[in-house]
Parts: structure tokens; C-alpha cells; sequence
């Protein structure tokens, strides 16, 4: 089971120290999450669009997943949001996908641990997080069903699901905790 | 200040008419309580104690105001929040 360090003296960061199967497990959810959040082709033919990351035809996911991943920025505004989304979303995207990218790379060659500090923080936390919701999302998690989820039988094809959802949200616990400051 | 030019005033009255939006961040059942207190901590600077408290709000309340400022600042503020994968949104303060 992975375990998390603190980084000697007042180092910021943490080391995860990880088993094979766990490296593998978090390679192969980085290359379906930067799958997953890749953006789409762009359809304009607009030069200086596509040269600024303008996708005019950005629009809300018919998947509830990235709904979730990429929500709309106005609460009560649809317009304002669809405009947002255009200007916004695949810089949003391009950024979720180098997290992924950038956790493929400290895992390559499948070191049995890692130090995540400085630049490599914030890739961790924000591929393990989108991870999770993506994940939450699918098993269709809420507030109270937690423990309705973690007592499926085997034979439930969401238990894996939530056992990997249970331990990503050992790791990211655990990795928050050793960064937060304590004031 | 008393001697300030009004040119150097102006700006200032621009930005109080435009300072009236907010960004909410949502409660959802997956975000770590520690985890938004941290975000909270690194992108608004804000000491453990407020940024526990909001955190707090945001999951007892469903929701809490993270930030107010201009548009421009709000989108920002928003976008920073999405890429951390916390759920915020923007509007006008009411």
C-alpha cells in the first residue's frame, strides 16, 4: 500500500513511496484521463482562433463527468457562460492533460517512489482530483451513499470502480495533509 | 491625498461600479474538506483559520463567496478553480 513522507528538513513537497501494481494503476488512469479531457480537433478554420485557443464550438458535455470538469463559470448567465466556455475551455482542458502528462513522466520506469515538490505539486493534486471526480461521477457518488458503495459485493461491476476511488482518496488525503501549512 | 489631482481619483470610481461581482464555490460530494482549505490557502493567500471557515461554509451552507472583485478578476478567480477541479461560479453581487 502507498505510503506518503514528509521531505526531510522544511522541505515543501512529500514522497510517495508506491507499489508496482500502484504505479501501474495511476499510468494507466493518467493516459485515460488525458484522453478523456483532450480537446476536440478545432473545427475553425479562424487562424487566429485556433493561434489564441478560441474554440467557437466549445459547448457544455452531454457527459456528466465533464460537466463536472469543465463547469459553466456563470451561475445564473447561460450566454455568458457559452461565451466563457469559447475563450476558456480548451486552455482548461490543455491544462488538465499536462497534469496527466506531467505524472506519466515522474512515473516512468516505474520508480518505487517519487518526490512531488515544487512545480510537481500542483500536476499531482489536480490529476489526482480530476481523477476522483471523474470517478465519483460514475459511480454516481453523493453525500450519503458512501458507505452504501463501499459494501458492494464483488461481483458489482462498480466495486472495482469505488476501490480505486477509495484509494486515490487515501493519496490525495494523504499528500494534502503533508502539504497544508499549518496557519 | 487632499491635493491629489482628480485625474488620479477617477480610475478609482471606474473600479467601485465595477467591483460588484462574486466567485461561489459548491459544495459536491467528492472535493477533500483538506483539500479546498488548501486551495483556499495557495491561490487566495488566505490564513489557515479563513480559509477553514470557508471551507466550512461551502460544505455545511452548500456554497460559500470565495472572492469578489471586477469581472475580469472573477473570471479569473473562476478559472483558477476550475483547473484545481473545484466547482465555482461567478455573477453579480445582489
Amino acid at each position: 500500500m502507498a505510503e506518503v513522507h514528509d521531505l526531510p528538513g522544511d522541505a515543501v513537497g512529500v514522497e510517495i513511496a508506491l507499489e508496482e501494481v500502484e504505479v501501474a494503476l495511476l499510468l494507466s488512469l493518467a493516459a485515460q484521463m488525458a484522453e478523456f479531457v483532450a480537446p476536440r480537433p478545432l473545427e475553425s478554420e479562424d487562424p487566429l482562433a485556433a493561434l489564441v485557443g478560441i474554440d467557437p464550438s466549445a459547448q457544455m458535455s452531454d457527459d456528466p463527468a465533464l460537466q463536472r470538469l469543465l463547469p459553466d463559470a456563470y451561475a445564473d448567465d447561460p450566454d455568458a457562460s457559452a461565451q466563457f466556455r469559447r475563450f476558456t475551455e480548451r486552455d482548461l482542458r490543455e491544462a488538465k492533460v499536462r497534469n496527466a502528462l506531467s505524472v506519466t513522466e515522474q512515473l516512468a520506469g516505474s520508480p518505487s517512489s517519487v518526490v512531488v515538490t515544487g512545480d510537481a505539486i500542483p500536476p499531482w493534486l489536480g490529476f489526482l482530483n480530476d481523477t476522483r471526480l471523474t470517478l465519483g461521477t460514475r459511480l454516481e457518488l453523493s453525500e450519503d451513499n458512501h458507505d452504501e458503495l463501499a459494501d458492494l459485493p464483488e461481483s458489482d461491476p462498480r466495486a472495482g470502480l469505488f476501490q480505486v476511488y477509495d484509494w486515490l482518496t487515501f493519496l490525495q488525503e494523504s499528500i494534502v495533509q503533508r502539504l497544508l501549512p499549518s496557519a | 491625498m487632499s491635493v491629489a489631482p482628480a485625474e488620479v481619483e477617477r480610475p478609482q470610481v471606474v473600479e467601485d461600479t465595477d467591483r460588484p461581482w462574486i466567485t461561489l464555490v459548491w459544495n459536491d460530494p467528492v472535493n477533500l474538506m483538506s483539500y479546498v482549505t488548501y486551495v483556499f490557502m495557495e491561490y487566495f493567500h488566505y490564513d489557515r483559520a479563513k480559509a477553514e471557515l470557508l471551507m466550512l461554509d461551502v460544505h455545511e451552507k452548500g456554497r460559500a463567496v470565495v472572492s469578489n472583485g471586477t469581472r475580469d478578476e472573477m473570471e479569473r478567480d473562476v478559472t483558477a478553480m476550475h483547473g484545481y477541479g473545484l466547482w465555482a461560479t461567478m455573477q453579480k453581487d445582489s
